[in-house]
């Protein structure tokens, strides 16, 4: 390690990165970064975890045990710098306070939620990392510690760009929460030059941010928030509720980034590697789900999409769509020898899943073959509707994604397509000129009959009209997907 | 409020226009039905049945007398005398073929509406009785000739000896031609298909028949969604090819036809008597003609050689039950379509492209024939010169080859010299964090997919870590970082407590199949 290294680190208040620590074997800083190391081993190891459902558990236990070693090390670092003095009781008061009753808001939230609400939790939870990034810059602001220039120009850029990213994603998570929790419209909205406002906002944060390096005003400061604040409220209201799991992944994306610079900002590499890992996570997923609709990253951040969507064709002459009872379903069922059953976000929102389940099951003790096939982005959430499917105890190997089941459903007796439909939309595969065409689909007009579950013959989020409603092996059963489901369930 | 009056059918004929599941329908439509005593019999339906549904009973007279006729086969002279002025018939008219009943029905004041003349659009499919009946006609052909046919269809390995499979040929593959495959296929035979238009191929084969090409520079494609007339190469090689396969094969069904047109010669008699003794031909174009030469409409006919010549013009009427269903749920939809109100009156809108074309005679007046309807059944047509690209919905291209490479290097670039300058505790804090995004990429790219929900929450629970930042600074001595430093960690400790509780409650729902069975 350089003199520059060591004198550089020993005028930094805090600072207890393995790498920058300077003191002899097992003192507080030692020790907290030799914990920090375990628990970003621990965090990664909990990912991991998740790459198989018999190991998850066990991954949540990684992540828990991380989360306790990180807390325990931080604590008693704290404490013992600041021993003795007066302000470090009234801090140790507040943080006993306030673990207790965050924890306590924490682990109600996560007992009443609901499976469905599941996105709207998620994206709460976002903007709370959010927050709590802003509010860390701005103490990193006040703290102003004592560095050497360049340090301190670094710093500030550091303060300024943890602030920024947070607050995006504070109001970004806020608007995702609204829109999920249908408290906001869920179409976009639609401001003139839209792709300027974005853009300007981030030359503006640029220019602000070389402003602060120099002058580190309190009021530049403030400003930054309230552009940031503003930039993540536009950003997520010009994106219309069909992307909204490519959102809830970027604003998790955003949430490691921001924990990631507030790591920079106190010179602490567990919060640095957290913070990647998570922004990785959601990047990845943010790319899977693009891939899903195929659609560049790019044109969902800015909304381009519902924009480019013509409302619908100009050749409204479909043809018809056929009519079918539930009483009719219900022996088709009975009579079929495969059936696979296709959710979307309309199952989730009628809160359809325990029927569904109810409705696989007695298939299945029938003798027929019952499987599920889920799009990527079937749902307001990656893995949506694994989750809804695992709640009302659908067995996990019956359900199966949209790569591994697409080739079996030609020979598939009935599909029901149970308030799913742009996923489902064969325009996307046939026709060149949809908006949506090239995004991959589930194949569900392949099969011998389809039904189709929904309220009515309105267009799918995307706005495209679906042809596969007057398909000749397609039949529509109106109404609210619980209570249709329901009557099968009667009929049989 | 009209009344629809379902007559009985003359002669032979087995069906009926309505059954009592369709009649329930046409009440839904806001019509009075009656029924002619007697008029389903044939097709199993009773009396009982109709007085069931909803509808009355009456005798032949009342039922003629009716608002609304429904019949299957056109009517006789007597039988247009009978129906009252005003009223409307509906059934199989053929105006195409017979023009003198056209004009027999243009002399009274009725409307006339040709079930069978609605045209091939996707929207009119639901009426189209050509294809409802050729279904079954298909189907029925392939039984009959099962009947006929002294062996078994499918191939058995026994104690008494080997028994090969019989092999059929279809001839045209119609809607007629894939019914007939698909029985044909599953009752073990070995099937080939023939069809000028080679686009139907995968249509053949998705059923269970090979599909055999007719090796000429020609290809048909169909506009209107009937197979048309063929050229003089063409017919040529197909001629070759029908005798060699009459020779080999135990069944041969013919499909064969044109509209408005003689069904097309596809056997000779030298085929004929080329196949083997005990071989059978059904002709299901018999009544248009017939496909083989020899095939008499309405007859079975057995050659010198011992092969039987079905040329039954009834196939359809043979499943009466099935066949009025199908034909009674057309009948049914294209009632729908003229009574958009529900309210039991019905309505004729010319500006409809298939209420225009079924209308024969409006009252009294001759509205035959329609103008034509250009659509195409199948989108041969248009795809046919896009084809490579329609198949093959194009990605979306992401950036090139260079552009990408290019991007890659300035990010490299951009990197080297951001770790070049900056100062000293920047360039660790860089290596932390690129060799995390890269071990965060490789863990994430395993996760299930099933699991991504439990993923998002279990990222945000640890992206409460950011709770560290604040508590080193929460012992600040500054009030107001101390109470800003505590509302962050009071805002990251619901993300850790809430993130992990409610991953664990999700990951507990998932499970194995037994274990949810036991």
């Amino acid at each position: 390690m350089s003199a520059v290294t060591a004198a550089a680190a020993a005028v930094i208040t805090r600072s207890f990165t393995v790498s920058d620590t300077v003191s002899g074997p097992l003192t507080a800083d030692s020790l907290a970064g030799a914990a920090y190391i375990v628990a970003g081993l621990l965090f990664i190891l909990s990912l991991a975890g998740l790459s198989k459902h018999e190991k998850a558990r066990a991954g949540v236990i990684y992540g828990i045990t991380g989360m306790v070693i990180a807390l325990a090390a931080t604590i008693w670092l704290t404490l013992q710098d600041a021993w003795g003095t007066g302000h470090a009781l009234t801090g140790l008061v507040l943080l006993v306070a306030a673990v207790l009753v965050g924890g306590a808001i924490g682990l109600w939230r996560a007992r009443v939620v609901e499976m469905t609400g599941m996105p709207e939790l998620i994206a709460l939870l976002h903007s709370f990392v959010g927050l709590a990034a802003v509010l860390v810059g701005w103490n990193g602001h006040l703290e102003a510690p004592d560095l050497s220039p360049d340090l301190t120009a670094v710093h500030h850029a550091e303060v300024f760009i943890g602030v920024f990213i947070g607050a995006v994603t504070f109001t970004g998570s806020i608007v995702a929460f609204l829109k999920l929790s249908a408290r906001m419209k869920s179409s976009p909205l639609m401001l003139p030059g839209k792709n300027g406002i974005n853009l300007g906002a981030l030359a503006a944060f640029m220019a602000l941010t070389v402003w602060y390096v120099n002058d580190s005003q309190l009021w530049l400061l403030i400003v930054v928030t309230a552009l940031a604040l503003g930039l993540g409220w536009h950003l997520v209201a010009s994106i219309g509720g069909g992307d909204m799991p490519v959102v809830v992944s970027m604003l998790n994306s955003y949430s490691g980034w921001a924990a990631a610079a507030a790591g920079f900002l106190l010179n602490n590499d567990l919060l640095i590697i957290t913070g990647a890992l998570v922004g990785s996570s959601g990047a990845y997923l943010s790319y899977i789900m693009c891939k899903a609709m195929n659609r560049s990253f790019i044109s969902v951040i800015a909304g381009g999409f519902g924009i480019a969507a013509p409302a619908a064709k100009g050749d409204a002459d479909q043809g018809e769509h056929k009519e079918i009872t539930a009483q009719e379903t219900a022996n088709m069922l009975i009579n079929a020898s495969t059936v696979v059953i296709t959710p979307g976000y309309g199952m989730a929102v009628a809160q359809a899943q325990y029927p569904v389940a109810e409705l696989a099951n007695q298939l299945r003790e029938r003798g027929v073959d019952v499987k599920f096939g889920i799009h990527p982005v079937a749902g307001r959430l990656p893995g949506h509707m694994n989750v809804l499917l695992a709640e009302a105890k659908v067995p996990y190997d019956i359900v199966l994604e949209m790569d591994e089941i697409n080739d079996d459903l030609d020979g598939t007796s009935v599909v029901l397509v149970i308030g799913a439909n742009d996923t489902v939309n064969p325009a996307a595969a046939e026709d060149p000129s949809s908006p949506i065409a090239g995004m991959p689909v589930l194949r569900v007009w392949e099969a011998d009959n389809v039904v189709v579950f929904k309220r009515s013959m309105a267009a799918g989020y995307a706005g495209v009209q679906n042809p596969l409603f007057y398909r000749e092996n397609s039949q529509m059963l109106f109404g609210d997907a619980k209570q249709r489901v329901e009557d099968i369930l009667k009929a049989f | 409020m009209t009344r629809i009056g379902i007559v009985a059918e003359l002669g032979r004929e087995s069906r009926v226009a309505a059954t009592p599941t369709t009649v329930k329908q046409l009440l839904g439509l806001g019509y009075e039905v009656v029924v002619e005593k007697g008029a389903g019999e044939a097709a199993s339906f009773r009396d009982e049945d109709y007085a069931g549904a909803g509808a009355l009973i009456v005798g032949a007279d009342e039922a003629w007398g009716s608002g609304v006729v429904l019949r299957i086969n056109p009517p006789t002279e007597d039988e247009i005398g009978r129906l009252a002025a005003g009223a409307t018939l509906i059934g199989s008219l053929s105006p195409g073929l017979r023009p003198e009943l056209v004009e027999a029905l243009a002399a009274r004041p009725i409307t006339a509406l040709a079930l069978d003349a609605v045209p091939r659009i996707s929207r009119a499919q639901s009426m189209d009785v050509l294809s409802s009946m050729a279904n079954i006609a298909g189907y029925r052909a392939v039984i009959e000739a099962a009947h006929e046919f002294g062996r078994f269809f499918t191939g058995q390995v026994t104690a008494a000896g080997k028994v090969p499979p019989a092999k059929v040929l279809v001839a045209g593959a119609g809607v007629a031609g894939l019914a007939a495959i698909g029985a044909a296929s599953s009752l073990g035979a070995i099937v080939r298909a023939t069809d000028p238009r080679p686009e139907v191929a995968d249509q053949v084969k998705s059923i269970g028949g090979t599909y055999l090409k007719v090796e000429v520079a020609e290809e048909m494609k169909s506009t209107d969604g009937y197979a048309k007339a063929t050229s003089e190469a063409y017919n040529a090689r197909a001629a070759e090819m029908y005798t060699e396969q009459a020779a080999d094969v135990d069944i041969i069904i013919t499909t064969a036809l044109i509209p408005g047109r003689p069904a097309p010669k596809l056997l000779t008699a030298e085929d004929v008597a080329g196949m083997k003794p005990g071989s059978v031909i059904v002709d299901i174009a018999a009544g248009q003609g017939g496909n083989v030469e020899g095939s008499v409409a309405g007859e079975r006919i057995v050659t010198e050689n011992g092969v039987v010549i079905l040329g039954y013009t009834d196939l359809p009427a043979r499943l009466p039950a099935q066949a009025s269903q199908l034909y009674g749920t057309n009948m049914l939809n294209l009632l729908k379509l003229l009574t958009p109100e529900k309210d039991g009156v019905l309505r004729i809108d010319f500006e409809d492209v298939v209420q225009r074309s079924v209308t024969v005679v409006r009252e009294g007046e001759k509205t035959w024939p329609p103008p034509p309807v250009q659509v195409s059944a199948a989108p041969a047509a248009q795809t046919q010169a896009p084809a490579a690209e329609s198949t093959a919905p194009k990605k979306k291209q992401g950036p090139s080859a260079a552009g990408k490479a290019g991007l890659f290097a300035a990010g490299i670039a951009g990197l080297f010299v951001v770790n070049a300058v900056a100062p000293a505790p920047l360039p660790q804090h860089f290596t932390v964090l690129m060799l995390s995004v890269v071990v965060g990429f490789y863990v994430i790219g395993k996760v299930h997919h099933a699991l991504h929900t439990p993923l998002m929450s279990v990222t945000n629970a640890i992206s409460g870590i950011i709770v560290v930042g604040a508590l080193l600074q929460v012992t600040s001595d500054n009030i107001v970082m101390q109470v800003l430093a505590a509302v962050a960690v009071l805002l990251a400790s619901i993300n850790i407590f809430g993130g992990f509780a409610v991953t664990r409650r999700m990951l507990a729902m998932f499970s194995r199949g037994e274990k949810a069975h036991s």
